[in-house]
């Protein structure tokens, strides 16, 4: 896909004039890394604050009576437990049980809830959703993803950069809650949610304000200081994430995976009523798993990659899911799905690293859990 | 830019090489420390391995890629830089000095001359960016 077709946040112009190095990211151009690179971007995310463009996920807005029982026979988690400014993550499924996306549900009122689903996904999420909507849904489907911009401000500092910049008390939003406020005089959408694994909060606004909030981010992180905020690409996103065993869709999570398979029971709720894929479900948990996602850890000098097959004596058991360098653990990281009879803390595994069985061994996740 | 050393010879894979006799100093460029981004490992060959030019010697890992390196002349390995393992940031900070990866001794110093000069491999780069 040549430059001129890619989609661009209207965060675009600042990551060019930031030194981002843009790659294309699921039709999107985001910036991998900026100069600071990927290790330090994590690291400073982990220690003071990172400052994340995840403004091409895609908003669905779900209005009216019936929206709650609607989300809900369509997601794993149950909408009916949310209350006004609480959101959760949840998983959209097909009748197999597969996951056709990972999503945030937030509710803003009982007649109002808005879906935020991934980049990629946008558009098969949307012909999903709007091909399982019935006029005696009693509620409307509005595909916003264009309207919003969204900054993640995560890290230790996150609350002290984005308090200064709001009257709302940010203290009193408990992590998985939101409010609409104002951050900078913009109107804005604040949730204390993130993928990285540290406190922290993603602001959406217009996107006519997007490149305000984003310098006024910086300026207010100290930006250019030793120990203030760094904007972080994509490559931390996805260290960060990964360290924090947090799923990625199209890897941990797909059409094919179901969501107990991957470590998401907690988010499946099979007693609530029928949802789409419930069945299915109920069945592979009445039956048993026959795979699990455990993540594992090299024991042995060398990197285990996405695809690198996973083996138990000579046996081929399983295939790296994500596997990556943890800048901050300092390890050798991965997530693999493995027969459940192996998916257990301390079981000895190898990963062909390009023709080499290394050594690694299945450790419990998240890998990296912050102290406070 | 890319910095690009006047007495080094480069090869289109982007490793360079220093001669000093019969010995050649072998490391990955400026250019390909940049594209692969923080190295945190380098997988090396043996002292005594004998490689043919266009063989992989081993591999360059980045936190977000794996490159294989290729040897750009053929001969044997008489010393490898054991200092990367505790230091593969030298690699991305000083590629042409601390970033060096192996010496070998050459079968064929001529190979070493054949090689892209400093302008050649500067033109080769903007020709392929």
């Amino acid at each position: 896909m040549s430059e001129t077709e890619l989609k661009r946040t209207p965060m675009n112009a600042v990551h060019r004039s930031l030194q981002g190095r843009m790659v294309d990211f699921g039709g999107w151009d985001m910036p991998v890394q900026y100069p600071a690179g990927v290790i330090e971007e994590h690291m400073r995310c982990r220690t003071r604050a990172g400052l994340f463009d995840v403004s091409h996920m895609g908003e669905i807005w779900v209005d009216g009576p019936g929206a709650i029982d609607f989300v809900n026979r369509l997601t794993t988690n149950d909408v009916t437990r949310l209350i006004d400014g609480q959101a959760h993550y949840s998983a959209l499924t097909n009748e197999h049980g597969g996951v056709v996306d990972d999503l945030l549900v937030y509710r803003f009122a009982e007649e109002k809830l808005l879906l935020v689903v991934n980049a990629g996904t946008t558009q098969k999420d949307w012909a999903w959703i709007t091909s399982h909507h019935r006029i005696d849904d009693n509620c409307a489907l509005t595909n916003a993803s264009g309207e919003f911009c969204q900054i993640a401000v995560q890290g230790p500092d996150a609350l002290g950069i984005v308090q200064q910049l709001t009257e709302t008390d940010l203290s009193a939003i408990p992590y998985y809650h939101f409010t609409e406020g104002w951050v900078d005089d913009v109107e804005s959408i604040i949730s204390r949610t993130g993928y990285t694994g540290e406190d922290g909060f993603e602001v959406y606004a217009s996107p006519d304000c997007a490149e305000q909030l984003w310098n006024k981010f910086l300026e207010t992180g100290s930006y250019g200081s030793a120990e203030g905020i760094l904007p972080c690409g994509l490559a931390a996103r996805n260290t960060l994430r990964l360290e924090s065993a947090m799923s990625l869709y199209g890897h941990e999570l797909d059409d094919d995976i179901t969501p107990l398979e991957a470590n998401l029971g907690w988010i499946t709720k099979l007693d609530k009523g029928e949802f789409t894929g419930r069945d299915a479900l109920a069945a592979l948990k009445e039956k048993g798993l026959s795979r699990k996602l455990a993540g594992f850890e090299m024991t042995e000098p060398g990197i285990a990659r996405d695809g690198y097959d996973v083996y138990v004596g000579d046996a081929k058991v399983g295939t790296v899911t994500s596997g990556s360098p943890a800048p901050y653990l300092k390890k050798n990281i991965g997530l693999a799905f493995l027969p459940v009879d192996f998916a257990k803390i301390g079981q000895e595994i190898r990963i062909d690293v390009r023709g080499k069985h290394l050594a690694a061994k299945v450790v419990p996740t998240p890998f990296y859990k912050r102290q406070n | 830019m890319s910095n690009i050393p006047e007495n080094l010879r480069y090869s289109k894979d982007h490793e360079w090489v220093g001669v000093d006799g019969d010995i050649a100093t072998v490391g990955i460029t400026d250019y390909a420390q940049h594209s692969l981004g923080d190295v945190v490992y380098i997988d090396m060959p043996r002292v005594g391995d004998k490689l043919s030019a266009h063989e992989a010697f081993g591999s360059v890992e980045s936190v977000k890629a794996v490159s294989e390196i290729f040897m750009p002349i053929s001969g044997e390995i008489t010393e490898v830089n054991d200092g990367l393992n505790d230091t593969p940031e030298a690699v991305n900070n000083d590629p042409y000095d601390a970033g060096w990866m192996i010496k070998v001794k050459m079968d064929n110093p001529g190979e070493a001359d054949a090689m892209l000069a400093a302008v050649e491999y500067e033109e080769y780069l903007e020709a392929s960016a």
